[in-house]
């Protein structure tokens, strides 16, 4: 029967977790997000399910407890906040080198440096152009909704696991800190050993039986050669994601004559704009990416042989701009519109933006 | 004179095998300068591992450092970590496989540097796992750079003129450190230079994994060794360094048992 019930974007997601039939979480308390770990504790659901929970000495710690976990073919998670991601990087890159399957969620504050507590949405670059070192990509899921920070976390596995690759849930501090309805999913058994083994026996390390040679993790290979075929191997994965797993929502573009591309929390935001837009008679529409890589770029680039324009809407300033650019292809003028420092904007100021960028064309 | 043949069929006679290829030891070529400690420390936690049986249900983590590719060496399940962060990467390992072996084998930069935080703090939690430590006071794989265990007064390529206490700090006794804390189950420091102390070694090896096996805590096996290369002397040279000046600093036996 279906569970409804009202709850805060963080507690869903660590709720979604034990539902997702997750073997570990291991994180380390940081401002919005600190609910996870908090939830996850009071849940104990090592009683209910046999997941373990670790609070880590620091972020650096808890991304390679999750290394080590992935490696052994188990579903590991954890979740921390912008400066706490920034810590996680060095992990992130080692587990994309040695394609490693786990979900990080980054509930984004206000930047740089220590910055703010409040929501920001200034680690897009970050997250979708690589952040750590290496060529690599995450799959980067943008929930806009509580219940999205539910859903996301067993579809961020279903496609960590696709591509043997880290997956990132990238959520701001609003979508994690506010209440809404979620339908909570139904619970999924944890996988059992054996389990684990015939599933994931080829590569991970579950300890070597007679039938098979060393599982080995590791992201080195000290001769360039095969260093190069390694990463020409990542992107060709990469490519297949791009192809398959790009997700977003249209909300009114069919006849829009203006389109607003936004994201999260920006997203809740620019769907209002588009109604009050609507009321004044202004054929607004809004795309919104949810994998943030791969990106959108086709149906942006369908919707600019059409649209009079577009508007970037983002709580930074002006990150996935350039990726929207880049779809339009210069068929359409593409302005920006943010607030930076934990400020959010609200609708009838990006309206105010919208009517302004409507008028120069 | 008479001098006594032994043919081959009498050595391989059953019974008269005194040493045999470890059979956990798999037949590349070690990426070790001659005369390095490292092969035999490897052997040894390989021989412990697969005289008891557990190959199988072992997986092992390596660090960065000249021994980054330990997994090429050792037949078992293997991880290679980010530098310093082998105890964390062990501690992920043991919760989600508390019935596996999990050791992590370190050196000096990694376990006593960069990794300070994730070594005391697994041994802290009291993680039911096994750490090799490498203690030979100098970076190896970098080029012979300060470690911080390098002694008072020892020359390497950060340190030229000798390692300044007052402005580079102390060489650091982690070993010690961590046996203060509770989680710690057993902590010692050996050597592998002469082959009575390999006899010993092998013998907190065993210790250790026991402990793992009655999940007793944390075990950490400090094996002070030599850098011949990165010390810039002959093996033999270094060995005899390494008892008159480490062992000094450094003294062998169980710290906590």
């Amino acid at each position: 029967m279906e569970e409804v019930k009202l709850m805060k974007g963080n507690e869903a997601m660590a709720e979604a977790a034990i539902r997702a039939g997750v073997d570990a979480y291991f994180g380390y308390p940081i401002t919005p997000q600190s609910e996870v770990i908090e939830y996850l504790m009071h849940e104990e659901p090592f009683k209910r399910t046999g997941m373990q929970v670790l609070q880590a000495e620091s972020e650096i710690a808890a991304i390679n407890m999750v290394y080590g976990a992935a490696a052994c073919g188990k579903k590991a998670m954890t979740s921390s906040s912008s400066p706490g991601i920034s810590l996680k990087l060095e992990g992130i890159s080692y587990m994309a080198g040695s394609e490693l399957p786990c979900l990080i969620a980054n509930v984004m504050r206000g930047g740089p440096g220590l910055g703010t507590i409040q929501p920001g949405q200034s680690d897009y670059s970050q997250a979708v152009k690589g952040g750590g070192h290496g060529d690599y990509r995450l799959i980067v899921l943008a929930p806009s909704t509580v219940q999205e920070m539910a859903d996301f976390v067993d579809l961020g596995f279903e496609l960590a696991f696709k591509y043997r690759n880290p997956v990132m849930i990238l959520s701001d501090g609003a979508i994690g800190q506010m209440m809404e309805k979620v339908i909570l999913p139904d619970q999924k058994e944890r996988l059992s050993n054996e389990e684990v083994i015939k599933r994931y026996g080829s590569w991970a390390t579950t300890g070597k039986p007679e039938t098979r040679s060393r599982n080995i993790i590791t992201s080195l290979d000290l001769k360039p050669e095969r260093q190069e075929l390694h990463n020409i191997h990542l992107q060709e994965k990469y490519k297949t994601a791009e192809i398959n797993e790009v997700r977003y929502e249209e909300i009114q573009c069919e006849d829009a004559d203006y389109i607003l591309v936004a994201y999260g929390t920006s997203a809740r935001i620019s769907q209002k704009v588009v109604k009050l837009g609507r009321d004044k008679g202004l054929k607004l529409g809004l795309l919104r990416p949810i994998t943030l890589w791969p990106f959108p770029k086709n149906i942006i680039s369908k919707l600019a042989d059409k649209a009079k324009g577009f508007l970037s809407v983002e709580m930074s300033s002006g990150q996935m701009i350039e990726d929207v650019q880049l779809a339009v292809e210069g068929k359409a003028p593409v302005a920006h519109f943010g607030r930076m420092g934990g400020m959010i904007p609200t609708p009838s100021e990006v309206l105010d933006a919208v009517e302004k960028e409507i008028n120069k064309i | 004179m008479t001098t006594a043949v032994i043919t081959p069929e009498e050595i391989i006679k059953k019974g008269k095998i005194v040493f045999k290829k470890t059979g956990l030891m798999n037949d590349a070529t070690l990426s070790y300068c001659p005369g390095c400690g490292h092969g035999v420390a490897h052997r040894l936690v390989m021989e412990v591992i697969d005289e008891m049986g557990i190959g199988q249900d072992t997986i092992g983590v390596a660090p960065v450092g000249c021994s980054v590719l330990a997994y090429e060496f050792m037949n078992v399940d293997m991880q290679q970590a980010a530098h310093g962060r082998a105890p964390a990467v062990a501690t992920g390992i043991k919760r989600v496989f508390p019935e596996k072996y999990v050791f992590t084998y370190q050196g000096d930069g990694d376990l006593a540097a960069i990794g300070t935080s994730e070594t005391i703090h697994a041994c802290n939690r009291g993680e039911n796992i096994v750490i090799i430590f490498i203690n030979n006071g100098i970076y190896g794989m970098t080029g012979g750079q300060m470690a911080p265990t390098t002694l008072q007064g020892m020359k390497s390529s950060t340190s030229p003129y000798g390692r300044v206490v007052e402005t580079m700090g102390h060489p650091l006794k982690i070993t010690e450190m961590v046996a203060t804390l509770p989680g710690v189950a057993y902590a010692t420091r050996q050597a592998v230079h002469k082959a009575k102390l390999v006899t010993k070694t092998k013998k907190a090896l065993i210790k250790a994994f026991e402990n793992q096996r009655d999940n007793k805590g944390t075990s950490i096996v400090e094996i002070v060794s030599n850098c011949n290369s990165g010390w810039k002397m002959t093996p033999v040279e270094s060995n005899k360094w390494l008892d008159e000046n480490m062992l000094t600093y450094f003294p062998l036996g169980d710290i906590k048992k």
